[in-house]
This record gives C-alpha cells, sequence and structure tokens, in this order.
C-alpha cells in the first residue's frame, strides 16, 4: 500500500505550529535552526538534486545575501523585507554570471563544482578586504531587547524567527513540489540523468540549468537575510567559508538528494544528532575536543556507505509512502 | 622594490612551488587515473606531517631521513583505504564520492585534534635557520633540500611510469578504462596500487612541508583545495603539469603578495583557477580529453 | 572545568523547586530571593585556535569562587562552556547557559565571539562582563547589559604607544623609522585604526611608519611579509599579531637575517604566552607586549598568585598573565555586585554592576569603574618584555621588576 506523503506532512506541520507552546528557549532555537537548515538545503537541492548541478560554493549566495541586506540596514536603515528584494537580485545575478560562464564553457561534474568553491572562496577573501562592508573585523547590526515584536525590522522573541523561518521552509516545500511536477522539473531530471539524451529531444539545456541556478540562488538569498537578522553578526571568514557551504549540503544528501523531504529529514537528523552528541559526550564526561565530529563523521560515513540514496528513500520505503517522483 | 628583494621572493615561491607541486602530484595521480575527487588529500598530507613530527619527537630523526619508510606506510595506507572503501564508489555519482571523502577527511582532521591538540607543532632541525647566501639572494637550507626531494620524488613517479610495466598498465586504466579490462588487465589492483602511489606521494611532501610550516590539525582543507587548484592549472595527467602548477602558484602568490596585500594573496590563485577553467580546462600541459 | 550539562540539569531542577518554594514563601520575609549562589557562566575558547589562551583564561576562572569565597564571602558556581573558538558555538553556548540558569555570562578573550554573547546577554537582559576583547563596538552598541573590564583597542594603542615612548627614555634610544606589521582580523583591523589615529598626535615620538604590511591570520608561511619587512629598512617592528603567526614571523626573521633594534607590539597577545616561550626558546629574549598586565606588587595578585600555584603546582602565574588576570577580575565583578544586589535578579545585578567601585584589585590602573557605556576607563599597561623565558614587567617603573634591553642584543643596523 502506498500512503500519500500529505498524511504525514499534516501531523508534521500542526506538530511544528504548536511546538513553541511546550518548548523551551534553547529547543525552540535548536527547532528554528533545524529549520534553517531545512530550507536552505531545499533551495540548494533545487540546483543540485533536481537539476544535477554540484555546487559547493552555495556559501556565496547565503553571504552575498546577508551582506547585501545587512549593509542597507547597517549604512541606511533600509529594512530587511526591502532589503530582501535587493539581496536577491544580487545573488540571482551572481549565480547567473557563474552559470552561464560555466555552461558556455561546457564545465561540469567535479569541474563546476571547484568552479563553484573558487567563486566562493574569492568573494571570501574579497569581503576580507572592502571596509565598507566592515571588513575582517565583521559586520554588526543592532540588536535590541526581545520583548517587542517589530516585524518591519525583523527583531522580536525567538518565537518569531521560529515562525518565520517554519513559513519560508513551508513554502519552500510547496514550490518545490510544485516545480517537480511542472515542466521545469522533468526537463531538470533528464538533463541530470542524460544531458547529451536531453539536448537530443530538443531540450534547451543551457536555459533550464540557468532556470536552476537562479532559483536555488534566490531562495538562498532570502536565508542569507535571515542569517544576519537572526544572527546579527557577519564575518566573512565564517559566512563565505567552505565549512559552510558543507554545512549546506549534509542535510539534502544525507537526507535525499533531489527529493522534496530529504533536505528537512537530513537537516533535522543532522541537527538533533550534533546536539545530542555534545550531552552524550558530556554526560559521558569524554570531553576531548574533536570527539564529537569524530563521531560525526563516522555517522556520516555510514549512512554514505549504506544508504546512498539518503535516508529519506529507504525511510519512505518502509512508511509506504511514495513521493512525486521516485528517484 | 630592489632586485634583491624580489629575487628572494620568486626564488622562496619556487622553492615551495615544488613542494607544493610534489603534493598535487599525488592527487594529479589519484585523480587523473582513479578519478576519485580526492578531497580528504590535505588530509593525507596532514597525517604524514603529524607522522614525522612524532618520529622526530621521540626519536630525532630528520623528516628527510624517514622519507621511505613513511611513504611505504602511506602506500600501504593508500591501498587499503582505496580497495576496501573507496572502490565501490567510483562508479557513483560525484556528489556521493565527494561525501564519502568529506566524511573521511572530517574523521581525520577530528581525531589529528583528539590526539594532537590545535596548537601547532613543527619539526625544528639543527639547521632549521641556516641559509646559503647567493649573491644576494638567501636560498634558505630547509626549503631548498625540500624542494629537492620533490623533484627527485617527482622524477621517481615519472620514470616508473614510463618505464615499468606496471606503471605502463595503470596509464592504461587511465586512458582507456574499458579497453584496460578488455586487456586483462586486474583495474581494481591498479586502482589500489595508484590510490597508494599518489598517498607515498604525499607522505613525502608531507615529511618536506613539515619543516616549512607549522602543522595544526585544520591545516588539510587549505592543502586539499590548494592541491586542486593546482592540478587544474597545471593539467590533468601530466606529472610536469602538476610540478609546473606548483611552481606557477607558489611564485605568482609570493609575487602578488610582495605587490599587492599579502593578505589578499590566495584571492589571486582562485582568480587563476576561475580563468584556467573557463578558458583552458584541461590546463596547461593537459591533454585535451 | 567540566561541562556536565547534565549534571546542571539536575541542578537545575533542584534550583527550580527551591526557588518555587522560596517563591511562595517569600511573602512571609522567610526565604528572600538572596539564592545562596551565583551561578556564573564562563565563556571561552578553550579548544580549536585558540585553544591555549582559552584554557590560560580558564585557569584564572577556576580559582575565582574560592579567592572570592574567601575575599567577599560570597559564593559562586561557575558554569563553563566552551566556545570553540567559532562565533556560532559562542552564540549558542551562550543561549544554552541562559537558558540552564546562568545569572551573569563572563568572556570571551576573542572580540568576535564576545560580540556575539554581547548580542544574545543584550536580548535576553542577562548581565555580561567582558573579561577580554578589544574591539571598540562592544561598548559602543548602546547595550544597557553589556560591560567591559578591558582596555579598547583604542585604549590600548594609546596606551601602548606611550609606553613605547617611556621605552625609548629610560634606553636613551632613538628609532627613526618603523615598519607596522599587523594580522588582518577584527582585532587587527582595530588596532591598526586605532595606530592610524593616535599616531599623528604623539608628536614626541621619534619615529615613523615607513610601510605597513597586513598579513593573513591563517598564514603559514610569512617568508614574502617579512622579506617586504626587512626591504624597508626599518629600525624596529611594530607588531600588532596572534599568538602563531607571532612565532612564524619570529623564525623567518630569524631565518632571514634580519636583527631589527625590536620587536614591539603596542598591544596584542601573542610574544608573551606560554607557548611562544616553549616554541621559540632562545629566540623568544627580548620581544617586547605593552599590555595591560597585573600589578606584581598589589595584595590581591599575591591572593590570586598562592591560589594559583595550590591549583597549578607545576605552572606560574607570570605566563598568564594578562588571561587569567582578567578573567579573574571578571568574576571578581560579577561577585561583588551579587554581594551588594543581594539578589541575582538581572535587571538588578545590571544595577549593580554600574555602581562598582573597586579599587583594591589585581591588574595595573585605577578602580574599577564603569561609564554609561558599560566601559571601564584607565586601565594601565605595563612594558612586558621576554627575559630569561618569562614575562617580565620592564615598565612603568614603579611596577617594574628590571630595567628594559633595547636594542636587543644582536641589532644590526640595515
Amino acid at each position: 500500500m502506498t500512503r500519500s506523503p500529505v498524511a504525514l506532512l499534516a501531523a508534521l506541520a500542526a506538530l511544528l505550529l504548536v511546538l513553541p507552546l511546550f518548548a523551551g528557549s534553547y529547543a525552540l532555537s535548536v527547532a528554528t535552526l533545524i529549520l534553517y537548515f531545512a530550507y536552505t538545503g531545499q533551495a540548494w537541492n533545487v540546483m543540485t538534486g533536481f537539476a544535477g548541478q554540484l555546487s559547493l560554493g552555495h556559501s556565496l549566495y547565503v553571504g552575498v545575501g546577508a551582506y547585501a541586506a545587512g549593509a542597507l540596514f547597517y549604512h541606511y536603515g533600509i529594512g530587511p523585507w526591502a532589503g530582501l528584494w535587493i539581496a536577491i537580485l544580487l545573488c540571482v545575478l551572481m549565480g547567473l554570471i557563474i552559470g552561464f560562464l560555466a555552461f558556455r564553457f561546457g564545465i561540469s561534474g567535479v569541474y563546476f563544482a571547484l568552479l563553484t568553491i573558487a567563486f566562493a572562496e574569492f568573494t571570501r577573501i574579497g569581503f576580507d578586504h572592502l571596509d565598507w562592508l566592515g571588513g575582517p573585523g565583521g559586520m554588526f547590526l543592532k540588536v535590541a531587547q526581545r520583548d517587542q515584536i517589530d516585524l518591519a525590522n525583523f527583531r522580536g522573541p525567538p518565537v518569531m524567527y521560529y515562525y518565520t523561518m517554519l513559513a519560508f521552509a513551508g513554502g519552500a516545500l510547496a514550490l518545490c513540489a510544485w516545480l517537480l511536477r511542472s515542466r521545469a522539473g522533468y526537463y531538470w531530471r533528464a538533463i541530470r540523468e542524460d544531458e547529451e539524451a536531453a539536448r537530443s529531444l530538443g531540450i534547451n539545456a543551457f536555459r533550464w540549468k540557468m532556470l536552476a541556478v537562479a532559483i536555488s540562488s534566490a531562495m538562498t538569498a532570502v536565508s542569507g537575510v535571515f542569517f544576519a537578522f537572526y544572527y546579527n553578526n557577519l564575518f566573512p571568514e565564517q559566512i563565505f567559508s567552505i565549512n559552510r557551504s558543507i554545512e549546506l549540503i549534509l542535510g539534502p544528501v544525507i537526507g535525499g538528494l533531489g527529493t522534496l523531504f530529504g533536505p528537512i529529514l537530513g537537516a533535522a537528523v543532522l541537527t538533533l544528532l550534533s546536539d545530542g552528541l555534545t550531552d552524550l559526550l558530556a554526560a559521558l564526561g569524554w570531553e576531548i575536543p574533536g570527539i564529537k565530529q569524530v563521531f560525526y563523521g563516522v555517522v556520516l560515513l555510514l549512512v554514505v556507505m549504506f544508504l546512498p540514496n539518503g535516508i529519506w528513500p529507504a525511510l519512505a520505503k518502509r512508511l509506504g509512502i511514495r513521493e512525486a517522483e521516485d528517484r | 622594490m630592489s632586485w634583491d628583494l624580489v629575487a628572494n621572493v620568486v626564488v622562496a615561491g619556487v622553492l615551495t612551488g615544488l613542494v607544493y607541486g610534489l603534493m598535487a602530484l599525488g592527487l594529479s595521480v589519484i585523480f587523473g587515473v582513479v578519478r576519485v575527487v580526492n578531497f580528504a588529500h590535505g588530509e593525507m598530507m596532514t597525517i604524514a606531517m603529524y607522522s614525522a613530527v612524532l618520529i622526530f619527537g621521540s626519536l630525532k630523526l630528520d623528516p628527510f631521513l624517514v622519507l621511505l619508510p613513511v611513504a611505504a606506510a602511506f602506500f600501504v595506507f593508500g591501498y587499503v583505504l582505496q580497495t576496501g572503501l573507496i572502490n565501490p564508489f567510483i562508479t557513483r555519482p560525484e556528489h556521493t564520492q565527494f561525501m564519502l571523502l568529506i566524511a573521511l577527511a572530517i574523521i581525520m582532521t577530528n581525531a589529528l585534534l583528539m590526539l594532537f591538540g590545535p596548537e601547532a607543532r613543527s619539526v625544528q632541525v639543527d639547521y632549521q635557520l641556516e641559509s646559503f647566501e647567493l649573491g644576494g639572494v638567501l636560498l634558505d637550507k630547509v626549503r631548498l633540500y625540500a624542494a629537492s626531494v620533490a623533484v627527485v620524488a617527482a622524477a621517481s613517479l615519472f620514470a616508473f611510469f614510463r618505464f615499468t610495466l606496471t606503471g605502463k598498465s595503470i596509464r592504461a586504466c587511465a586512458d582507456n578504462h574499458l579497453g584496460a579490462r578488455v586487456v586483462g588487465l586486474n583495474v581494481k589492483r591498479l586502482y589500489g596500487l595508484t590510490f597508494g602511489l599518489g598517498a607515498a606521494c604525499v607522505a613525502v611532501a608531507g615529511c618536506a612541508m613539515v619543516l616549512l610550516v607549522d602543522v595544526t590539525p585544520s591545516l588539510g582543507p587549505y592543502y586539499t583545495l590548494l592541491a586542486f587548484v593546482i592540478v587544474i592549472v597545471g593539467g590533468l595527467g601530466s606529472m610536469t603539469g602538476a610540478l609546473l602548477g606548483g611552481v606557477l602558484i607558489g611564485v605568482s602568490e609570493a609575487l602578488a603578495g610582495l605587490l599587492i596585500a599579502p593578505s589578499a594573496k590566495s584571492m589571486f590563485s582562485f582568480g587563476l583557477l576561475i580563468l584556467v577553467l573557463l578558458l583552458r580546462p584541461q590546463g596547461l600541459l593537459g591533454k585535451r580529453s | 572545568m567540566s561541562n556536565q550539562t547534565g549534571v546542571h540539569r539536575r541542578r537545575f531542577n533542584k534550583a527550580l523547586v527551591a526557588a518555587g518554594t522560596a517563591a511562595a514563601l517569600a511573602p512571609f520575609g522567610i526565604l528572600r530571593a538572596q539564592s545562596a549562589k551565583l551561578k556564573v557562566g564562563v565563556l571561552l575558547p578553550r579548544s580549536g585556535f585558540q585553544g591555549l589562551i582559552g584554557q590560560s583564561c580558564q585557569k584564572g576562572a577556576d580559582l575565582a569562587p574560592e579567592v572570592i569565597k574567601a575575599m567577599l564571602g560570597v559564593d559562586i558556581e561557575l558554569m563553563n562552556a566552551d566556545t570553540e573558538t567559532n562565533v556560532d558555538v559562542a552564540r549558542t553556548r551562550a543561549e544554552r547557559l541562559i537558558q540552564e540558569g546562568a545569572h551573569v555570562l563572563v568572556g570571551a578573550f576573542d572580540s568576535g565571539q564576545s560580540a556575539a554573547i554581547a548580542q544574545v546577554a543584550e536580548q535576553r537582559g542577562v548581565p555580561h562582563i567582558v573579561n577580554i576583547a578589544a574591539a571598540p563596538q562592544i561598548t559602543e552598541q548602546g547595550y544597557k547589559f553589556v560591560f567591559r573590564n578591558f582596555q579598547t583597542a583604542g585604549d590600548i594603542v594609546r596606551e601602548g604607544l606611550a609606553l613605547i615612548g617611556e621605552l625609548f627614555q629610560a634606553t636613551n634610544t632613538v628609532p627613526r623609522t618603523a615598519v607596522f606589521m599587523h594580522v588582518n582580523d577584527t582585532f587587527g583591523q582595530a588596532m591598526a585604526r586605532g595606530i592610524g589615529a593616535f599616531m599623528p598626535r604623539l608628536t614626541q615620538l621619534p619615529f615613523r611608519i615607513v610601510d605597513t604590511i597586513s598579513y593573513d591570520p591563517a598564514a603559514k608561511d610569512l617568508s614574502v611579509e617579512v622579506s617586504k619587512a626587512k626591504a624597508s629598512k626599518a629600525d624596529f617592528v611594530l607588531l600588532v599579531s596572534r599568538l602563531n603567526d607571532a612565532i612564524l614571523l619570529r623564525r623567518e626573521m630569524a631565518k632571514q637575517r634580519w636583527n631589527p633594534m625590536g620587536v614591539v607590539s603596542p598591544g596584542s597577545p601573542g610574544m608573551y604566552e606560554e607557548q611562544f616561550y616553549k616554541t621559540l626558546g632562545k629566540l623568544s629574549e627580548y620581544c617586547i607586549s605593552n599590555v595591560p598586565w597585573y600589578n606584581p606588587k598589589a595584595e590581591l595578585t599575591k591572593t590570586v598568585e598562592k591560589a594559583f600555584l595550590k591549583r597549578n603546582p607545576k605552572d606560574q602565574l607570570v605566563f598568564h598573565g594578562l588571561n587569567a588576570g582578567f578573567t579573574f577580575e571578571a568574576i571578581l565583578v560579577a561577585a561583588d555586585s551579587f554581594k551588594r544586589a543581594r539578589s541575582t535578579d538581572a535587571k538588578t545585578l545590571a544595577d549593580a554592576i554600574r555602581q562598582t567601585n573597586i579599587t583594591s584589585k589585581m591588574m595595573l590602573g585605577g578602580p574599577i569603574k564603569f561609564n554609561e557605556k558599560g566601559q571601564v576607563e584607565g586601565i594601565g599597561s605595563a612594558c612586558v618584555q621576554n627575559l630569561k623565558l618569562r614575562p617580565t614587567v620592564v615598565l612603568p617603573v614603579s611596577a617594574a621588576e628590571t630595567k628594559p634591553v633595547f636594542p636587543m642584543p644582536g641589532y644590526k643596523p640595515a
């Protein structure tokens, strides 16, 4: 029996909606983080999972989005809801440039991945030298006490950030579900599986790949803006770092690349694992620096080795759920 | 900007670049033949560096003297890693390979952190601070020796691939995987050998590098990226390309540091990578595939 | 020293029951809101890049409860957290500590991490006392809950440059040129700006800066930077660095056979850290750091030193002078405020901190008194020179242990 995922989704949504009522503020911040990674992972998934273009420098878009909105707020007092559009514009532009350069010159696979890394690193060092954006010292957005909700400037109690991110994550899920069922989705899958064959069928691979890059970078820009106003401090070394790029993609890859629920499941599993490990190790008294990441790496290794398509496809099969399109 | 200054900087860049080149050589061999995106390459070199530190610490042996045993150990390590763990991933999609090696890199880096702690370690041999003087140019002794070792190692590898039967078989695998199997070559074993050789290269590079640079557990990613930049700039599958790429990066970074801001010198390497990827993806000396 | 969050949860639950009972009995004045203990959340980079320095600071924290109990009769419970030299971790750990009941936060040595913690503290309305961090913006945000008992980069530079002038006077030297080398991170930038601002005003200093060389904090090879510096033919090096790059630079200078009059830091970490001596041995000699330091002749210093030796018999306080000293003082401020406030309520504590006036202290300078921005003014610096493989205070004369050595032996004019 194949169940539709809608029932499961409804249950999950209901749970997430009422979570703040019984979760402490720390648990809430963890939940917000999970949703953040779920959302950003979903954004990355569009480019890599759906369209098959491996991007290992996605922190570029998070960073540019964050700095764009952050700088507008810091220097001109322009609120995030307006800054958002500038951020999206800039990120889409960057994405299109990279996409254009890569696809026109026929760069794909590992070389494309390396190209994205190079752009991210280049930007990181570049931003380190831009004093207008704070340079290596970072950009600090002014915070105020959290008892008022100031939606215009996106300031308020943790609950506000939680629901915002929930809305984004939900929106991303809906968008991706729609995309997968649309013509774009089918063309992307064709290009992903075999670009040559797809082209021979008359699909303009270049145009559709560019679309994937544009959508992905636009979505990621939004998470960058959220990042800026949630964390309120931006450092080039951190936000453009290759570690961040890797962190972003762990969720979707572990969860299930190219699937709808993969990024969400992956983000949840990894964040809870990371936190759980910290607690477990503290309780055991094994607090040697690095031990947590070793466990983390081992878990990653095991998942990669034994669940190559990610956790979600295996789990879905178990639960008898069939997604829109099986990989 | 005096001639002395430029000469010193360029010479240092060349010498360091040769060691970079050796490290990249290992990756060129692994990536070029086995087609594995070895994102744990820098970590492997870091482990080699720590081995040299340990040996020096306990036995007071100069890293140059322990090159061969360390390289042999790494050869075995590489062989086992490839045949035992990585082999099934060769045919799998790139991102899975990448995740596998990332997981390995995370484990390696943090295991090193657990064992050695975060503070920098180094090997300080007696002649550490000495240099030869040639005209106005100071030739740092350790750098010179390290570079010489790199050249010798590269030459040996070149000879191996050119003149031995195994070497030729490996090249055959790289050129035409299917054809090699058709001819009856044991591809799995050859891949293992190749990874082992790449690892041995990295080990030698590590023993040389530890005299030039202090080692910390987090050194890995930097060198992984550097190796990829060099391999792509120099050209995949070309050994001279790897060395040349190394020297090119070494010198260009040094000059960029001298003429522009030192803190921006890495920008230059990445800019170069982007240009090469776009304009000449096979690299300077690589074959157009 | 341990971060046993499980244990703290149990304690927190017990405290919750206790607090509940206390609240119930409060109207009767039987149990007042004065909890027996002040919970101090200590955030330091105990692992990662700044691990050694964080651990050094921790030594100052660990001895605090005992010393403060004897001094003030106040009970402190430390809740230690490791920021892992990472801004994100610093932020989440701060949130966690507040969640688990920390009444006040202390930390975190690094400007970036401290700023992140300050934001959390301000948002949650919990007092945060910065032990060590120089970026000016931490106390320029108009925050009501953030306090700093340390110099800002501007203060450090001003004091540091003044001490350089004193150094030259004390040794009768007149260097004409300096090459300014600095690490390109939060701290280095702030210091560079400070120097840019103050140098022109200090016309009594005999030297001018002939070249400025900024370098990447993560650089593994500083040979190009040192070549450039050597080529400037400057009389001495003005250095703003961290620990690892200071070691690299010193070695590279020896390799390139460059012996300037000296290596002087107008106020940066690195050259007085234990690791600097351990790694460089003789090469570490004669380097000078003008940094806030403890007064070796103060009463409190001697008390702290005794407690330090008891806990660390194989170590010496002098190797942790700045780190342990300021961390201890930050906790002292928290305890002193708690004693006066007689409450662990955040707002009351913050107000009490603002009224702090501690005159009998350990670090050099005037009393610990916060201005309206939450910043202590008047913290002094000392000229600390590496002599006989340990940090030795050579200026100001009132706190000096011996005379400064400048230029360093082996100086070769360019």
